[in-house]
């Protein structure tokens, strides 16, 4: 049914006693559970199984009569993925990692019947033996500011009643009854809040131009086309809090004009998608979407577009062409999106974390706002944290952070007592930062200074055992593939650069390679037609910057320091190690280990050697070897 | 006066003033400055692809193409810095790296834009070397064309010809990144796809990817067959634009030396398609008159555009009654060699070899079609381009601009100005009119000029008040202008009794046969216009410019068919259609 | 060379009639051929040439305008998928995490290439783009079920279970 303002408010009072426990807020507000159990079901820990440790608490619940006096909430991403699949019983906010459905009993029983906190489940810290009782007790969420997240892993994404609860569409109603279009766009103007997707560009200005922009018709669209490899900052949101975006795009409309909006989402994002969308058909029943949104008059529908597969879409005018249902190739700008776009009308587009800034930036005012984060890259960001670090998961902070904080204290430093080498930010587009630029604050321009970029906000860590020139290939082939084919600077030239690269790898580069590399690396980034093209070469240029030598001693040397460059390598046995056992002979699928007459003293039988014109370096032999006998170098 | 607001800028120092919303490249050629382009067809291929034509702008945070980006207030371009230059060759070397560099012996030698190019920019052949991204197995699937994908640049030229122009859109990019590839769907041969063989693809390719399917060797073997009596005729717009492959201006009627070259080529008999074009009036003006007097299937459409036939047949075969059952003029012109000048002559139809010189590529297909041999033998035995004539006067030394004038032989040399315009757009409707108006009316006509059907637009309306009855017509050109006249023939709203049909825009002048003009000239030179004017100008100087007075024409029903639409004249002048599946 | 899937289309009448009566909504809604294939692909599997020239036909554009669509995204396919689709996450977070490894492993057990299917249609595998679950990093997936912090060793474990 159709709601007033009244009737949301209403439903905002009524829902407090059922969050209470949750927001930690008003102690006069007597909780109406005795219990609740939050489970992620973020992709991560969806994947493990998190719908049936849900399931089967839910039958336990329903097997006690316990229905009235505990609930369960299915929420979306906890951030710290690597903990799980994840779940908290509050009101001790007890936080319980890596839970299996076998556990799930347990924890009824001690916990939820008994009362008491189930000590063994309780996640542990990496640096210590501790065990931390609460989530925001972790060191993970310690140095977190959560606004972009606030609501993920808080509520139920599929009960828009909760998120009213937690003020949603308030700032929708203070907006459609209290606020000029123009005041809207100063507003957002004034926060300072910049494009969250990659480049960076002032969020309000585009938000001015696509206003001003002359036309009947105009179109908000939401870039949720997140396609970094390692980033999934914008399915945590669509997972764990979709109305923020829905209200948020909602308010643009209102500022710019529009009545009609789309989100563009990977079709890799399954549950997203599906939240959304019951997201959206909530609104909709609520009279939040569609004609005479809250009786105010303003009109506005949201329609999903499901992109197929093509990193380049993520691009603006890319993902334009897609939505209107042709190949995603990217168009000359100008005209910009705001002049001439969807549908060749006016268009503003912004991708899922901007949006999802902009209700609180109308609720609690710009000053906020710009209160976090450093005077040109205000508020905060969001990283996908992962590769070579202990606490993979997404973390939420302001910017200028250093990036040594999200290693060593968010990030919980590197496993297995290896050392930190470099982050790569900014995914295909972006760049490497050595060990050296730990220091580095992270914001927009501090990362551009040093060759790398915020990108949509993948943060990948890697440890000594990574070849950074082989990292600059991984990134290279990706956008090679991922290339349109539109512009002969991109179609051409990341090829011809790629095989220049692979020259490298494989033994067979120059010095004079490196230079053509890097001439055609400029070249790329000066001619390409779109922001794919213009970004593709900065994996290689800032892993030559930063990491010349490991590419001189493939080019010189022959080597590659962290051995991975498979034609680089030599597997070699240690005949005075070699016990003559034949296991590696027996695994390697090449037959290039053979038998030699030399017996070591103390060994019974003769040793092993690698005839090197047939191995083919696969590592089969040193992972077989239980005498540590053979080497790579 | 104007409202149009005027923009400043600067292009090399140059203080330049345009309207707004002129690009770089237009506001460059004001100051008197070229940027070179690939990719660029203004109106139709506006995508800033090939990065050829990349300029600096101060502030621009990388180069733009100056095709697509428009000027602003106080803007500063350089287009010649040495950045500028390295990129441009840088590109080029790119587009070289993944070409196959056969340039010696190209069709497309000399005239190939990315070889002018190259050259220009002092390009290293060798500089990227790695994989090639097409397959080298070209298409040969058709009786028309050739398509060599890996000489192709991926400028997609022909594929917005194919789609904005001709709206038939058979080939498009297709896979993505280094594996885009232009081709049909399923990247099957384009024999297999519902390709209508109007060539117009060929016409804008920069490069040797897209050719025609040569024919030069069928001629040659029949010349030097003593056996064989060879017969070539030109259609009447080859003579318009044949002298722009030897240098000459667009628009320069070369008929006199383009016969010489042909004699002394060796063709025994050098004849005339106008003469078929004649032919076809007379048929198609009786046609039209009894459908209108007999009521039958109306408005009748022209058949001598062969890639117009081959889309009515994929795209609107419901129209296929409407279509004249007339041959075209080749084919009329070949069927009339091998029955009334073989019979005439003594001549066993077996031993002639006509050949045609055509501006188009769907002739090559056409000759090829059931019903296409009245005397049991094909109409016509070869059909070769403008382009390929030119190859072969120049691989035999002919020293063509040199060559004096000649006459065609007799009798089946003998036309009218009315054959002469078949050439342009219009050209068949203006030839009917002179000669249906006629019939009618009983009159003789005054003023032969039909101005209202002459010109360059895509579709052309007219009526005319012939003895107290009104004849109203329409005129397309150009598949795109087409399908607007036959979507309102299909629903039933054209009131038209007589509608003309060319596939090419502009008609013949601009088939697909014709000599390739560079894209510079196809965007700056009004070369269609150019070369209708060079037909409408003989004809206006000809003595006799109606069919039906064309003496040779008499003869042929006076000793032969008897009447126009006898049924003779139906056994070998007229021919059926299919419908065509598109898949 | 034309591309096909090589495998005989079987396509039923209802198939047919689902797809035509989506087709005749898309038909309205602006840039519709996206999700016409979408709902194509959702409905036959996959996107053989007798189902792209329904839409075609359905939409009113060239063949050659759907097929340019289907090949330049890598989610539409034109080639069936097998009964189990097996999933390597090549994602950045997976990819320094091994996954290549792993990829290289499940193409040794079952023969075939990456994009490819088995002759009897009953594996076919993808090396896909990051799925998301970076905190599992290497994922491999097969149909629904995704199986994380996993190394070469235990792919043929893995497989066995859908024997």
């Amino acid at each position: 049914m159709k709601k007033s303002i009244q009737d949301i408010n209403a439903i905002r009072e009524q829902m407090q006693s059922q969050i209470v426990m949750r927001n930690g807020g008003d102690s006069n507000i007597v909780s109406k559970y005795k219990r609740q159990i939050l489970i992620c079901g973020g992709t991560g820990c969806h994947s493990n199984k998190s719908s049936k440790i849900l399931e089967e608490f839910n039958a336990l619940i329903k097997a006690n009569g316990l229905e009235n006096d505990v609930l369960t909430v299915m929420t979306g991403c906890f951030g710290l993925c690597a903990a799980g699949p994840v779940v908290i019983v509050y009101p001790e906010g007890a936080f319980y990692s890596r839970i299996t459905v076998e556990d799930v009993k347990e924890i009824f029983d001690e916990h939820i019947v008994g009362g008491k906190v189930v000590e063994k489940f309780l996640h542990e810290e990496d640096n210590g033996k501790e065990k931390v009782i609460a989530l925001s007790d972790t060191n993970f969420y310690k140095k977190q500011t959560r606004v972009a997240l606030r609501n993920c892993g808080v509520i139920n994404p599929e009960n828009i009643d909760e998120y009213i609860a937690f003020d949603g569409y308030q700032a929708l109603i203070k907006v459609l009854t209290s606020m000029e279009k123009q005041e809207v766009v100063d507003t957002i103007l004034a926060s300072g809040l910049r494009g969250r997707g990659g480049a960076g560009f002032p969020t309000g200005r585009k938000w001015q131009f696509t206003k001003d922009a002359p036309g009947e018709i105009k179109y908000v669209a939401c870039n949720a086309d997140e396609g970094d490899p390692g980033a999934f900052m914008d399915r945590s949101v669509l997972e764990g809090d979709p109305h923020a975006l829905i209200e948020a795009m909602a308010i643009a409309a209102y500022a710019i004009g529009s009545n009609q909006g789309f989100v563009y989402v990977r079709a890799e994002y399954p549950i997203a998608v599906r939240r959304l969308q019951i997201a959206i058909d909530q609104a909709k029943e609520y009279g939040l979407l569609g004609k005479d949104i809250l009786g105010t008059g303003f009109d506005f529908d949201l329609e999903i577009r499901l992109g197929a597969g093509a990193f380049v879409c993520g691009e603006e005018t890319a993902l334009m062409t897609s939505i209107e249902g042709h190949r995603g190739e990217p168009r000359p700008r100008p005209p910009f999106p705001a002049i001439k776009g969807l549908f060749g009308k006016p268009t503003l587009l912004n991708n899922v974390e901007t949006y999802a800034n902009v209700c609180q930036i109308i609720l609690k005012g710009p000053e906020w706002f710009t209160s976090m984060g450093t005077e040109k890259s205000r508020g905060t960001k969001v990283f996908a944290l992962g590769g070579k670090i202990n606490n993979t998961g997404l973390v939420e902070i302001p910017m200028g952070t250093p990036l040594r904080t999200v290693i060593e204290d968010i990030g919980g430093g590197i496993p297995n007592g290896k050392k930190f080498k470099a982050a790569q930010t900014g995914g295909p587009s972006g760049g490497c930062i050595p060990a050296s630029l730990i220091d580095t604050p992270i914001d927009y321009d501090s990362l551009i200074a040093i060759g790398s970029m915020m990108g949509s906000g993948g943060l990948i860590v890697m440890d000594e055992d990574n070849c950074m020139v082989d990292i600059a290939k991984f990134f290279l082939e990706f956008t090679v593939d991922e290339s349109c084919g539109k512009c002969t600077a991109c179609r051409i030239g990341t090829r011809r650069l790629l095989e220049l690269l692979t020259k490298v790898t494989d033994g067979t580069a120059t010095l004079e390679t490196l230079d053509e590399m890097e001439k055609l690396c400029y070249y790329i980034k000066d001619n390409s037609l779109c922001g794919l093209g213009q970004t593709a070469p900065n994996p290689v240029l800032s892993t030559l910057r930063y990491f010349k030598d490991e590419y001189i001693a493939h080019v010189v040397d022959k080597k590659c320091p962290a051995g991975v460059c498979k034609n680089l390598l030599n597997f070699t046995i240690d005949k005075d190690k070699c016990i003559g056992c034949g296991m590696c002979a027996r695994q390697c699928p090449a037959n290039a280990i053979v038998k030699t007459d030399y017996i070591a003293e103390g060994h019974k039988l003769p040793s092993y050697t690698i005839d090197q014109s047939k191995c083919v370096k696969c590592g089969a032999c040193v992972a077989t070897c239980k005498f540590k006998a053979i080497s790579k170098g | 006066m104007s409202d149009i607001k005027m923009v400043n800028l600067k292009i090399n120092g140059l203080d330049v003033t345009v309207p707004a919303g002129t690009t770089i490249l237009e506001a460059a050629k004001v100051a008197g400055i070229n940027i070179p382009t690939l990719c660029y067809m203004k109106g139709i291929n506006e995508i800033g692809a090939c990065r050829v034509c990349v300029v600096e702008v101060k502030g621009a945070r990388s180069m733009v193409a100056s095709c697509v980006y428009p000027v602003s207030e106080g803007m500063e371009v350089v287009t010649s810095s040495d950045k500028v230059i390295e990129a441009r060759k840088t590109t080029l070397e790119l587009l070289l790296s993944d070409h196959k560099k056969e340039c010696l012996s190209c069709e497309r030698n000399l005239n190939c834009e990315l070889q002018k190019l190259s050259l220009e920019y002092g390009c290293d052949t060798k500089r990227f070397q790695g994989a090639t991204s097409k397959e080298d197995i070209p298409d040969v699937s058709t009786d028309y064309l050739v398509r060599d994908n890996t000489k192709c640049v991926l400028c997609r030229r022909c594929v917005a010809v194919c789609n904005k122009i001709q709206e038939v859109a058979v080939i498009g990019a297709n896979e993505r990144g280094f594996k885009t590839n232009v081709s049909c769907a399923f990247e099957e041969d384009i024999g297999n796809s519902p390709c209508v063989a109007c060539g117009q693809c060929i016409n804008v390719c920069p490069t040797g990817a897209l050719t025609e399917k040569s024919e030069i060797a069928n001629v040659k073997k029949a010349l030097a067959d003593p056996e064989k009596i060879v017969i070539v005729a030109p259609a009447p717009a080859v003579r318009a634009t044949l002298g722009e492959e030897f240098g000459n201006p667009i628009g320069t009627n070369v008929e006199g030396k383009m016969i010489t070259a042909l004699k002394r080529l060796g063709f025994d008999k050098v004849f005339d398609v106008n003469l078929g074009a004649d032919l076809t009036i007379m048929e198609e003006a009786t046609e039209l008159l009894e459908r209108i007097q007999k009521g039958g299937k109306l408005p009748m459409i022209t058949s001598c555009s062969p890639g117009w036939i081959r889309y009515m047949e994929f795209y609107y075969p419901d129209l296929i009654e409407n279509v004249s059952s007339g041959k075209s003029p080749q084919q009329m012109f070949g069927a009339v060699c091998k029955t009334y000048w073989a019979e005439k002559n003594g001549i066993d139809p077996k031993n002639i070899y006509v050949v045609t010189v055509m501006p188009c590529i769907a002739k090559k297909f056409e000759k090829k079609r059931d019903n296409q041999a009245a005397s049991g033998y094909p109409d016509v035995d070869a059909s070769i381009t403008t382009r390929e004539l030119a190859r072969l006067i120049k691989e035999k030394g002919i020293m063509f601009n040199e060559l004096p004038d000649s006459e065609l032989d007799n009798p089946l040399g003998e036309f009218t100005g009315a054959g002469v315009i078949f050439g342009a757009t219009g050209g068949v409707m203006e030839a009917a009119l002179r000669t249906a108006v006629e019939t009618i009316s009983g009159k003789e006509l005054g003023k032969l000029d039909f101005n209202e059907v002459r010109g360059m637009e895509g579709v052309k309306e007219a009526s005319y008040e012939v003895a107290g009855k009104t004849i109203k017509v329409a005129v397309a050109s150009g598949l795109s202008n087409a399908k607007i006249i036959c979507e309102k023939i299909r629903n039933g709203e054209a009131d038209y009794q007589f509608v003309e049909i060319m596939c090419c825009p502009g008609g013949c002048i601009n088939g697909g046969g014709q000599p390739i003009l560079d894209s510079y000239t196809r965007r700056n030179v009004d070369y269609k216009t150019l070369r209708a004017k060079a037909l409408y100008n003989q004809d206006a100087s000809s003595k006799i410019r109606k069919s039906h007075e064309n003496k040779a024409v008499q003869g042929l029903y006076n000793e032969y068919f008897g009447k126009p639409g006898s049924h003779k004249a139906h056994e070998i002048l007229h021919t059926t259609y299919v419908a065509r599946k598109k898949y | 060379m034309a591309k096909t899937s090589g495998v005989p289309f079987q396509g039923t009448k209802e198939q047919e009639v689902a797809l035509r009566e989506k087709l005749a909504e898309l038909k309205k809604v602006q840039g519709g051929l996206m999700p016409a294939l979408q709902e194509a692909q959702a409905i036959y599997g996959y996107l053989p040439k007798e189902v792209q020239i329904i839409v075609a036909e359905e939409l009113g554009v060239s063949l050659e305008e759907v097929y340019g669509v289907v090949s330049f995204y890598a989610q539409f396919s034109i080639v069936p998928k097998g009964k189990y689709k097996i999933g390597v996450c090549l994602g950045t977070a997976c990819y320094v995490k091994g996954s290549g490894d792993l990829l290289a492993e499940v193409e040794k057990q079952l023969g075939i290439k990456a994009g490819g299917i088995t002759p009897d249609g009953k594996w076919s595998i993808e090396a896909t783009r990051c799925i998301g679950c970076c905190g599992l990093a290497p994922v491999m997936t097969i149909n629904e079920d995704v199986y994380g912090r996993i190394g070469p060793k235990e792919v043929a474990g893995i497989l066995a279970k859908y024997n």
